[in-house]
C-alpha cells in the first residue's frame, strides 16, 4: 500500500512542524502578517464565487501515484484524479488549471489558497478533518482479497477455509486478514509487495490480499491472472479536499459527484484506471 | 526515553516460536541426510562416471556454488511455475537446501577421494576385495574421515542459511521472528532470542556430528594412533 499508518503519521508530523515554523516566522513580522492574513481570508470568503468570476479552477492532483495521477509518456499528467478534475471543471464550465503536488504538500497548497480543490487520492482521518473539509467519496480505495478467477466468490471470510492467501507481512491487509480468516486458512506472508505479487502470479497462492490499486497494477501487467475482488477487508475511499467553511463549493462538488455516480461516469473512470467496476458498497 | 527490554511481550507467541523451531530442525535434519547422501553419489560419479556424466554434474556443482542461495530458491518457487512445475514452499525449501548442500559437500568429498593413493585401491583389489568393498572401505570411509570437519561446517552453514526460506513463506524460525516482530514491534527482543536459538542449534549440530563421527570413524582413529 502507498501509505502505511506510520508513514502517514510521519508526514502529518512533518507537515505540522512546517506549519509551526511558518507561524513563528509570521510572528516576527506581526503587523504585516495579520494584515495580509485578513486580506486573503476576505478574498476567499466564497471560493465558488471566486472560481466563477475568475473563470478558472485550480485543482491539486498527484503526479507520483499511479493510477490516480502520474506523468504519461507524452509528459502530460494522467490518471483517475486528473480525469476527475477535468470532469469537475467541464461541468462547472470553467478552465482547469492543474497543480501537481506530492502527498506531503497537497494540504498546504489548499490551506495557503494556491488550490481550490485537492483531488489527490485523499483519505479521511480525524487529523485531516480538523484542518480541511471533505466532499463525498469520489474514488474507491480499499483492501480486499482477490482471486485470479473472476467467477469465484465467497459469502464471507468463512469461504477462505482451507485456502492459501498471500499477503505482505505487517501491512494493514495482513492485520485485517489475520483477524477475519478462519483457522484452516493458510496465510502465506511475504517480505514485500513485489514478492507477494510474484506468489500470486506464479499460482503459489490461491488468493492475494492487497489494495485495489495494487490489484489494478497486477491486472495491467498480467491480464491472464487479473485479480478480481472476492471480499473487502477495509474500505477507505478517497475524498476531494477543500478549505473549511466553503459550503457553496462543497455542495457544488457533492452535486457533481452524485451526478457522476448516477450517470456512470465514475464507473467508467474505475474501469479505465482500476480495470474493475466500482465496488457495490461505493457511495453508500 | 532509554531502551527498555521486555521479553514478556514474546510470551503470547511461544507457539509460533516452537512451530518455527520445529520446521528449522526438521528441514535441517532431513536436508543434511539427503544432501550428504546425494553428495556421495555426485562425488563418486564425478570421479568415476562417464564423461558426459562428469561434465553434467560438474555443471550442476559449479552453477550451485556460484549463484546466491536465495536466487536458487526463488527460481524453484517463483520461476518453475512458469514451466508448469508448481512446488509448494516447504518442498521448494527442501529441494533448494538439499541441492545446495550436495553441491558443496560433493566438492569437499571429491578432495578427500582424490587424496586416496592409487596404490591403496590396487592393494585392496589384490587382497581379493570386490570393487564395491574396496571402494567403500579404502576410498569412501577414509575420505569421509579426512574431510569430516569441513562437512560439519558446510552442514551448519546450510542450517544457518535456511533462514532464507522464510522469504518464500516457509514457517521456519526466522519467519516466526519476522512475524512476531511485525505484530509486537519488539525487534530487539525477538531477534536476540532467535540469535541465541540459532547459536545453540549450531553448537548442538556440531556436537551431534562429533558423536556420530567418533562411532563411524572409530577404527580410523585407532589406526592413526
Amino acid at each position: 500500500m502507498g501509505t502505511t499508518p506510520q508513514g502517514f503519521k510521519d508526514s502529518v508530523q512533518h507537515y505540522l512542524k512546517r506549519l509551526h515554523t511558518g507561524v513563528v516566522a509570521t510572528g516576527m513580522a506581526a503587523t504585516l502578517a495579520v494584515g495580509g492574513l485578513s486580506a486573503s481570508t476576505a478574498a476567499h470568503a466564497d471560493a465558488l464565487e471566486a472560481i466563477e468570476s475568475r473563470g478558472t479552477i485550480r485543482i491539486a492532483v498527484p503526479q507520483d501515484f499511479p493510477p490516480f495521477g502520474s506523468v504519461g509518456t507524452d509528459l502530460q499528467p494522467r490518471g483517475y484524479d486528473i480525469d476527475m478534475a477535468n470532469y469537475i471543471a467541464d461541468e462547472m464550465g470553467v478552465t482547469l488549471e492543474l497543480i501537481t503536488v506530492t502527498s506531503a504538500n497537497r494540504i498546504p497548497y489548499l490551506q495557503t489558497g494556491q488550490a481550490d480543490l485537492v483531488i489527490s487520492s485523499l483519505g479521511k482521518n480525524p487529523e485531516r478533518e480538523a484542518a480541511i473539509d471533505f466532499s463525498d467519496a469520489y474514488a474507491p480505495f480499499f483492501l480486499g482479497v482477490f482471486s485470479a478467477d473472476a467467477d469465484e466468490s465467497v459469502e464471507g471470510p468463512e469461504g477462505f477455509a482451507d485456502k492459501t492467501i498471500g499477503v505482505t507481512r505487517g501491512a494493514v491487509e495482513d492485520m485485517e486478514l489475520s483477524n477475519v480468516a478462519p483457522d484452516s486458512t493458510t496465510i502465506q506472508r511475504f517480505e514485500d509487495n513485489a514478492t507477494t505479487i510474484s506468489a500470486f502470479l506464479s499460482g503459489q497462492v490461491d488468493y492475494v490480499a492487497t489494495g485495489n490499486v495494487v490489484a489494478a497494477e497486477i491486472a495491467e501487467r498480467n491480464s491472464r491472472r487479473a485479480p478480481s475482488l472476492m471480499y473487502q477487508l477495509k474500505d477507505s475511499p478517497c475524498y476531494i479536499g477543500l478549505n473549511k467553511n466553503e459550503a457553496a463549493l462543497q455542495a457544488e462538488v457533492n452535486r457533481l459527484i452524485a451526478q457522476a455516480l448516477e450517470d456512470g461516469t465514475l464507473n467508467e473512470l474505475s474501469q479505465r484506471w482500476f480495470s474493475a467496476d466500482l465496488p457495490d458498497n461505493f457511495g453508500s | 526515553m532509554g531502551p527498555t527490554l521486555d521479553f514478556l511481550t514474546l510470551l503470547p507467541y511461544v507457539s509460533e516460536l516452537v512451530k518455527g523451531l520445529t520446521t528449522t530442525v526438521v528441514l535441517t535434519v532431513v536436508t543434511t541426510l539427503t544432501g550428504l547422501g546425494l553428495a556421495v553419489a555426485v562425488a563418486y560419479l564425478r570421479v568415476n562416471g562417464q564423461p558426459w556424466m562428469r561434465w553434467g554434474l560438474g555443471g550442476y556443482v559449479e552453477v550451485t556454488r556460484n549463484t546466491p542461495f536465495i536466487v536458487q530458491l526463488f527460481f524453484i518457487f517463483f520461476g518453475l511455475p512458469g514451466l508448469g512445475i508448481k512446488i509448494d514452499a516447504i518442498t521448494a525449501a527442501f529441494i533448494a537446501m538439499t541441492l545446495n548442500l550436495a553441491a558443496y559437500s560433493a566438492e569437499i568429498l571429491r578432495a578427500g577421494i582424490s587424496a586416496t593413493a592409487k596404490g591403496q585401491l590396487e592393494a585392496a583389489r589384490a587382497l581379493g576385495m570386490s570393487t564395491l568393498q574396496s571402494y567403500r572401505h579404502v576410498v569412501l570411509v577414509p575420505a569421509f574421515a579426512r574431510v569430516y570437519p569441513s562437512l560439519i561446517s558446510q552442514a551448519i552453514i546450510v542450517m544457518l542459511g535456511s533462514a532464507v526460506v522464510s522469504q518464500i513463506s516457509v514457517f521456519d524460525l526466522t519467519y516466526a521472528a519476522n512475524f512476531i516482530q511485525s505484530r509486537n514491534f519488539r525487534s530487539f527482543e525477538v531477534y536476540l532470542l532467535i540469535t541465541l536459538v540459532y547459536l545453540l542449534l549450531a553448537f548442538g549440530m556440531r556436537r551431534a556430528f562429533m558423536l556420530v563421527g567418533k562411532r563411524v570413524f572409530a577404527y580410523q582413529q585407532g589406526e592413526q594412533r
